[in-house]
């Protein structure tokens, strides 16, 4: 960390987005995590795409749980919505956030710990119930504040600073994050920030369960020799298999692609997905053989990144539900209630037609 | 420096103060010396001569007029030489200064002291290619005296020797193709602008009445002594030049310089050495790392603006031409300027072999200056860069090649040395070190190869 705020002093000529904000009005306080943390890549990666896309900083709400993930919505979005919420919670507090208020982008900030041991129910049925939000998952393999210790995620081993090999069997919250339903689903890498951004654009603008995954080394307890989480190990086996650029529907496409390396997805809101392929036969929209594919590159030692799944047609959570439009704290008193008439309409909606006397249900 | 620049400018006491730390070194000095040829100077078998004697000549408006209105038209540098001798002590209350340098400021801002209520400064140029600097021109326009620019004075009109006025064309810049300037007549009709007494301030020249033609010292086509650029040596080879007399006007800063270079000359040449053979500078460069978050230079960067130096009332000033115009700054404020200095000479040193490209310094770097990528040719680099990159005139720092094949480049121009950077590196790939570059003196030690 550091001591002293960031110099406010800006250039004349710094960039601006649409709205008139620099990419310094979307950062947060200093970050308080160890120097050449994987983290604060990743809290600047979302600062960069934020300020690509316009957001309003006011309709964003952040959520985290606990750890050194956790901690990182303090660090970007300083003018944003953020609910930092007990260990593992995150997923259900964030769902209840979402229904409460549909009309905010809803960014769930959690790590290997958070999400795949204390709150791996939670992050379970957040995907599966389909919750509009981007799950992000810092995941480092150790649990940091607590000094290194293997996590979860940990790859089966792998060995820790104390020299430690590790013997379970690692959880890979992208091949449950497939199985589980969520509609988009990618992994990238805190040191690759051309691929990591544009992940972290797709998601923004996906409508249903985005999870990315990104591996974010531990420079203090991961980034030794033997650790399959440290930053030379994940740039030797780092197998991209597509890269994305996310185009606006304001935007126009300007560069020129060789046929058939492209691929284009249309998103619900009109922005559109381009998949440079990078593995010749790698397809995103099939997910048994996405999950396939993964499994077997993962036994050949191989990361596999890049946007692994995604479905453009897919529905949320308030689609299931058939929600109301309007957010609730918008909703007036004659709109939550109607009044008896409306009330004797329901209720005779549900009696039986003839007349038969109710039933208790059993 | 005694006697052309006006008091309210640079009080006696500054020169006293700063002429005495070389004067109070031992120096065996002779004043009210009259030096009338250079001949007797050397006659006198001195092993060495410096003469640093100034652009004593200002250069006169060869106009219609200029001859019968005479004891209406002042050169501006003798005139201020008067009135620093005290033997000019009023003018009349209209007067036009010709020329738009410093000497003009001072002349038009002594005549204010002096009693003139109508005083305005005539120029050639436009108002931004006026050799004055920018805040004496301020402080002129702060004095009340208005700047006309494009007039070009045209003939002195005066009435059997008693001056009436000036009579100017009017002009406008138009440039070839080379970018020279030319002045071109409008084809307005002249103006006629009343006055009682002129102070000619259209430039310097100089003067070497006391050095005879056959002494052997040779001199270029525009009357300057002809001198080794590096040695300041001219062709009697113990005579040295130095400040206005040497390449001619500039200012105070440089004259000081050359006197340091003919004072390593006069050594050399004293102890017999090469003139050519001139010791180094010498440098430091030291870490400021005090701590992992505490420097040993105010990192902090200053957002406050800059803050003009508080001034006297004019009424005060205007009455007294010996009167300091500048209060100075208060220790708040000097502090509070102090602290805005960017500590360009903490230099951000990279060692790429201690980089691990987490990316932590791109990312705190307040300015973006920091790009991880791809090496290219300049061009091609700076539009690449996270900070558009345009000031070419200020260089790119490329690293050596990265493990991932990639360099690092910071953009200089945009740099704050904030050292956030270095605070962030985790393998300490940052320092930030500090430069000090200390000019060779006289007598100082060549180094040993």
């Amino acid at each position: 960390m550091t001591y002293l705020a960031k110099p406010k002093l800006l250039r004349p000529d710094v960039p601006r987005n649409a709205l008139g904000y620099t990419k310094r009005d979307y950062e947060g306080a200093i970050s308080t995590l160890c120097a050449g943390c994987g983290h604060d890549s990743i809290s600047a990666a979302v600062v960069q795409a934020c300020f690509d896309l316009d957001v309003e900083p006011h309709r964003v709400a952040k959520l985290s749980g606990i750890g050194c993930s956790s901690k990182t919505p303090d660090y970007f979005l300083g003018n944003s919505h953020g609910f930092n919420t007990t260990h593992g919670r995150m997923p259900s507090v964030l769902t209840g956030a979402a229904l409460a208020n549909r009309d905010l982008l809803y960014m769930g900030v959690s790590g290997d710990g958070d999400s795949a041991s204390i709150g791996i129910g939670q992050f379970a049925h957040a995907m599966r119930r389909g919750v509009n939000m981007v799950y992000l998952v810092e995941n480092n393999g150790v649990y940091g504040l607590t000094k290194g210790q293997f996590s979860a995620t940990a790859d089966k081993g792998s060995k820790s600073k104390r020299g430690v090999i590790n013997s379970d069997t690692p959880i890979d919250l992208v091949t449950l994050a497939l199985q589980l339903g969520a509609s988009y689903v990618a992994r990238s890498f805190s040191g690759d920030k051309e691929q990591l951004i544009p992940l972290i654009k797709g998601a923004l603008r996906h409508r249903g369960p985005a999870l990315i995954d990104v591996i974010s080394p531990c420079v203090t307890f991961n980034n030794h020799a033997g650790s399959t989480r440290s930053y030379d190990y994940v740039r030797e086996h780092n197998e991209a298999v597509n890269r994305l650029d996310v185009i606006l529907p304001r935007d126009k496409i300007t560069a020129s692609y060789p046929a058939g390396s492209l691929r284009r997805v249309v998103q619900h809101d009109g922005s559109v997905l381009l998949l440079r392929k990078l593995h010749e036969n790698y397809d995103p929209s099939d997910r048994v053989a996405a999950m396939n594919y993964l499994q077997e590159r993962a036994s050949m030692g191989e990361i596999v990144t890049g946007l692994l799944y995604v479905d453009s047609n897919a529905e949320d959570l308030h689609r299931h539900l058939n929600t109301v439009e309007k957010p609730l704290n918008q909703l007036c008193y004659s709109e939550l209630c109607p009044g008896s008439e409306a009330l004797e309409a329901l209720n005779q909606s549900l009696r039986r037609v003839g007349g038969d006397s109710d039933v208790a249900g059993g | 420096m005694r006697t052309q620049i006006p008091k309210f400018r640079l009080p006696d006491s500054v020169i006293d103060e700063e002429c005495g730390y070389i004067l109070n070194l031992g120096v065996e000095a002779h004043f009210d010396h009259w030096v009338g040829s250079l001949k007797e100077v050397l006659a006198e078998g001195w092993d060495a001569v410096f003469v640093g004697t100034g652009a004593p000549r200002g250069r006169d408006a060869d106009i219609p007029g200029r001859q019968e209105a005479a004891a209406h038209i002042h050169i501006g540098i003798e005139w201020l030489a008067n009135v620093a001798f005290g033997h000019t002590t009023s003018i009349s209350e209209r007067v036009i200064v010709l020329g738009g340098g410093n000497t003009a400021m001072d002349c038009c801002r002594s005549a204010r002291r002096l009693g003139g209520k109508d005083v305005k400064v005539v120029v050639r140029s436009g108002f931004d290619e006026m050799k004055a600097s920018p805040w004496e021109k301020e402080e002129a326009i702060h004095e009340q005296i208005p700047i006309i620019n494009m007039h070009v004075p045209k003939e002195f009109v005066h009435d059997n020797g008693k001056l009436k006025g000036v009579l100017f064309e009017i002009v406008k810049a138009e440039y070839d193709e080379k970018g020279r300037r030319k002045l071109v007549p409008t084809g307005e009709p002249d103006v006629f602008m009343e006055c009682d007494d002129v102070l000619v301030a259209i430039g310097q020249e100089n003067a070497f009445p006391w050095i005879e033609k056959d002494v052997g010292l040779e001199f270029n086509k525009w009357g300057l002594p002809v001198l080794n650029e590096t040695t300041f040596q001219s062709t009697i080879p113990n005579v040295f030049f130095g400040g206005d007399s040497a390449f001619g006007p500039k200012n105070i800063i440089t004259a000081v310089a050359h006197g340091h270079e003919a004072a390593i000359s006069i050594d050399l040449y004293c102890k017999g050495k090469n003139l050519n053979d001139r010791p180094p500078p010498t440098f430091n460069l030291v870490s400021q790392k005090m701590g992992i978050h505490d420097w040993s230079y105010d990192n902090q960067v200053s957002e406050e603006g800059r803050k003009k130096v508080p001034v006297k009332s004019l009424e005060k000033t205007l009455q007294d031409i010996k009167l300091e115009l500048e209060l100075g700054f208060d220790p708040y404020m000097a502090c509070s300027e102090a602290e805005r200095c960017l500590n360009c000479d903490v230099e951000t040193v990279f060692t790429h072999k201690a980089c691990i490209e987490c990316d932590a310094c791109a990312d705190i770097c307040p300015t973006e200056c920091i790009t991880f990528t791809a090496n290219g040719e300049e061009d091609d680099l700076r539009s690449r860069l996270k900070a558009p990159s345009s000031n070419r005139e200020q260089a790119l720092y490329v690293s050596d090649v990265l493990k991932t094949g990639r360099v690092l480049v910071k953009d200089e121009n945009i740099c704050l040395h904030c050292g956030m950077c270095a605070e962030r590196c985790p393998t300490g790939a940052w320092d930030m070190q500090k430069f000090f570059l200390e000019a060779a003196q006289a007598g100082a030690e060549m180094p040993k190869t």
